[in-house]
């Protein structure tokens, strides 16, 4: 009798498992029941206000709005952190996310050297990375992998883009003002190789610790170089403070600046009078169409600011990925990035966009040059576009990738 | 032409007034943390935010109430100065009974809020403050154009330094910090009021910091980051010159400035760390600093 029931007990324990595990079989294949996306960023440190709290609100916008337009049957949840611009911090909290928070995409990383540490323990964890605000271009070269996704730019592209665009307007001979970590020497890199394969020459360079709040000794350097142009393969407060003090030591107009990254939260702080016929290079401008000019004053009225085109992307990739999560009917890693490859993206952010096997997210960027105070009519009227360079010339051809993951 | 180690002599003298050039701001910054240290015993960690606050004060004068830069010179760290007397008054002053290193916590958090609360009304790339008109324009050295604006900050800073060493080391009023520094229960039982000797002390601490700010607002871009940047410098310049001298805070802060200056010369990438390494050295020679005595 003791046997039989024990047996029963058994067969009902069994069955009743069985049929659970069946019932979430046929829900979806989620790790959790909830999609997590983790956006690491700088949300005090110099590069805060081109990312930081104006990229978590945008991932919140790109969930909101998935939501209401895919009612979809899984949960998503964001959770955010400050990486505070430091690679050990951020890829500790990428690692604790991943083991103990199960989150599935983790996404921003604005700052070079905290994307290339954190895009190894995704590797490494095999969950995805949806790199925004960071621009080196060993994210798709060197250090590239398959769970890794690079979006908005990188520094081939704005090098690239402003690079050619300043030669081509006469300026022939460089000096570089190099930001002394690993996306500083991307951009002075990529640069370097622009320059001189449209026939200009460069002259040297100075590699300044980031951030530096006195530019001042490098800029007198880069003056007495006697180049045409100083590239400044910086970004951010550092940027901003070269340009500043460019024009108080009477270096500019006399040599040109040329700002092979600038975001156009730098232009607002600078002012037109200080940045003026500026070129530079953007993957995105609020006043471009209806559609950007639609989302943009969604954004800005929570942020009081424009989007830059990190937090711009920063939605675009989001909506790609839950797109794909929904297609799929999984978090899994690999068949969510299958899924995101297959499928070109076409928003507001980009027409046709693609993603590479390199990982980089192929799209048009745009030339700008900045506005007069006279030409500007209204507030955040920065830009003049000059060209749209399309995707395939922007980035660099794979051809020249030295991404593992390339089989030439 | 002449070089001085691979370097030609007017790039090398052009460095030089650089470094003199932030030189005197580390000078004015140290000055006010030395002060306060001799004073109060405190480490005071708020400085960087009293420095940045003092470059917003200078930018909001400016922009909400039309008051310019020479306004701003004498405002600026008066307003600066009444916060530090509000805080001396209503923080600092219940610390003094207890370990000295509560006073360096609470400027800690004390600054952490303030960088917070302007990070969040302003965003860290900040606000531009033009170059007062009557300093635009540059002076031709010969070997250098250095803008107008750069030499009147160094003489600026170094008048303030001047006056603050010759208060202090030779007036009566000067004669009376030094004495409640040294003993002050002594010093009160001659009729001094020493507590409100202290509170002025921190509030005048607070308004060379403010000072420096204001005078840092057309050069650098004033931002809520600005003074957290500068801090650690700063902090470092006092620990070589020897905690509470003055005078040892004004060289230092100079002759740091224009080390700095030649590292961005001849190793740019160290230019960061050169003040921390001569930091190392110093301590490990003389630990209570350049011009520091040595207690008993």
């Amino acid at each position: 009798m003791k046997t039989k029931n024990t047996t029963q007990r058994a067969c009902t324990v069994i069955a009743a498992a069985a049929l659970a595990l069946m019932s979430s079989l046929a829900q979806a294949e989620f790790s959790d029941n909830v999609v997590k996306i983790g956006v690491l960023t700088d949300m005090s440190g110099a590069y805060s206000d081109l990312a930081g709290p104006g990229a978590v609100l945008a991932a919140n916008m790109a969930v909101e709005d998935f939501i209401a337009k895919e009612k979809p049957v899984f949960k998503i949840e964001i959770v955010s952190a400050d990486h505070q611009d430091k690679g050990d911090i951020a890829a500790n909290k990428a690692r604790e996310w991943f083991d103990r928070d199960k989150v599935d995409v983790v996404t921003e990383l604005v700052n070079s050297s905290t994307a290339l540490a954190v895009i190894k323990v995704s590797k490494e964890k095999n969950r995805i990375a949806l790199v925004t605000g960071a621009g080196s271009s060993r994210i798709t070269n060197e250090d590239c992998n398959d769970v890794t996704v690079h979006w908005a730019y990188d520094t081939y592209a704005t090098g690239n883009g402003t690079g050619k665009a300043v030669v081509k307007q006469g300026g022939k001979t460089w000096y570089f003002l190099t930001a002394d970590y690993a996306f500083g020497q991307s951009l002075e890199k990529d640069t370097t190789a622009v320059v001189l394969a449209n026939g200009g020459q460069v002259l040297g360079s100075v590699r300044h610790p980031f951030p530096s709040t006195d530019l001042s000794s490098y800029l007198l350097k880069a003056q007495a170089s006697g180049a045409q142009v100083i590239g400044l393969a910086n970004a951010g407060a550092d940027t901003i403070n070269a340009v500043k003090q460019a024009s108080e030591f009477g270096i500019t107009p006399a040599q040109k600046l040329a700002g092979l990254l600038m975001f156009i939260t730098d232009i607002n702080s600078l002012g037109l009078k200080a940045t003026q016929g500026m070129y530079l290079t953007e993957g995105f401008y609020w006043d471009m169409n209806d559609e950007t000019r639609a989302w943009s004053k969604r954004y800005f009225d929570k942020q009081k600011k424009m989007p830059t085109m990190v937090q711009a992307g920063l939605y675009s990739a989001i909506t790609h990925y839950l797109e794909a999560v929904k297609a799929v009917n999984s978090d899994d890693t690999q068949k969510v990035m299958a899924q995101m490859k297959k499928t070109p993206i076409n928003d507001f952010y980009a027409k046709g966009g693609k993603i590479r096997e390199d990982g980089r997210m192929v799209h048009d960027m745009y030339l700008m040059q900045v506005k007069t105070p006279a030409e500007s009519h209204y507030p955040w009227d920065y830009y003049t576009v000059r060209a749209t360079i399309p995707g395939a010339e922007a980035f660099e051809p794979l051809s020249q990738s030295r991404c593992p993951l390339i089989k030439k | 032409m002449i070089s001085v180690l691979g370097m030609p002599l007017p790039a090398l003298l052009s460095q030089l007034v650089l470094g003199l050039v932030n030189g005197s701001f580390y000078a004015l910054l140290s000055l006010g943390l030395a002060v306060i240290f001799g004073m109060l015993n405190i480490i005071n960690f708020a400085h960087g935010a009293l420095y940045m606050m003092g470059a917003f004060s200078a930018w909001m004068l400016l922009t909400w109430f039309g008051v310019d830069y020479f306004g701003a010179l004498l405002l600026g760290p008066l307003l600066v100065g009444a916060l530090g007397l509000i805080i001396e008054r209503t923080m600092l002053r219940r610390l003094y009974r207890i370990d000295h290193l509560y006073g360096l916590l609470l400027t800690f958090g004390l600054a952490l809020i303030f960088e917070g609360l302007f990070r969040d009304q302003f965003g860290v790339s900040g606000e531009t403050y033009e170059v007062p008109q009557a300093l635009t324009g540059a002076v031709n050295l010969g070997f250098m154009v250095l803008p107008k604006y750069r030499v009147w900050v160094v003489v600026v800073s170094l008048t303030v330094c001047f006056l603050t060493w010759f208060v202090i080391e030779k007036t009566r009023l000067g004669s009376y910090l030094r004495a409640a520094t040294e003993n002050p229960k002594l010093t009160q039982a001659f009729g001094v009021n020493v507590p409100r000797m202290v509170m002025l002390t921190y509030g005048f601490g607070a308004a060379l910091a403010g000072l420096a700010g204001v005078m840092a607002a057309p050069i650098f871009q004033v931002s809520p980051l600005m003074g957290s940047n500068l801090i650690i410098v700063v902090f470092a310049v006092v620990v070589i010159g020897g905690m509470g001298s003055i005078s040892g805070a004004i060289f230092t802060g100079l002759g740091l400035g224009v080390i700095e200056g030649m590292a961005k010369v001849f190793y740019p990438e160290g230019s960061a760390t050169v003040v921390f390494v001569i930091m190392a050295i110093v301590l490990i020679l003389r630990p209570a600093g350049l011009f520091g005595r040595e207690s008993s």
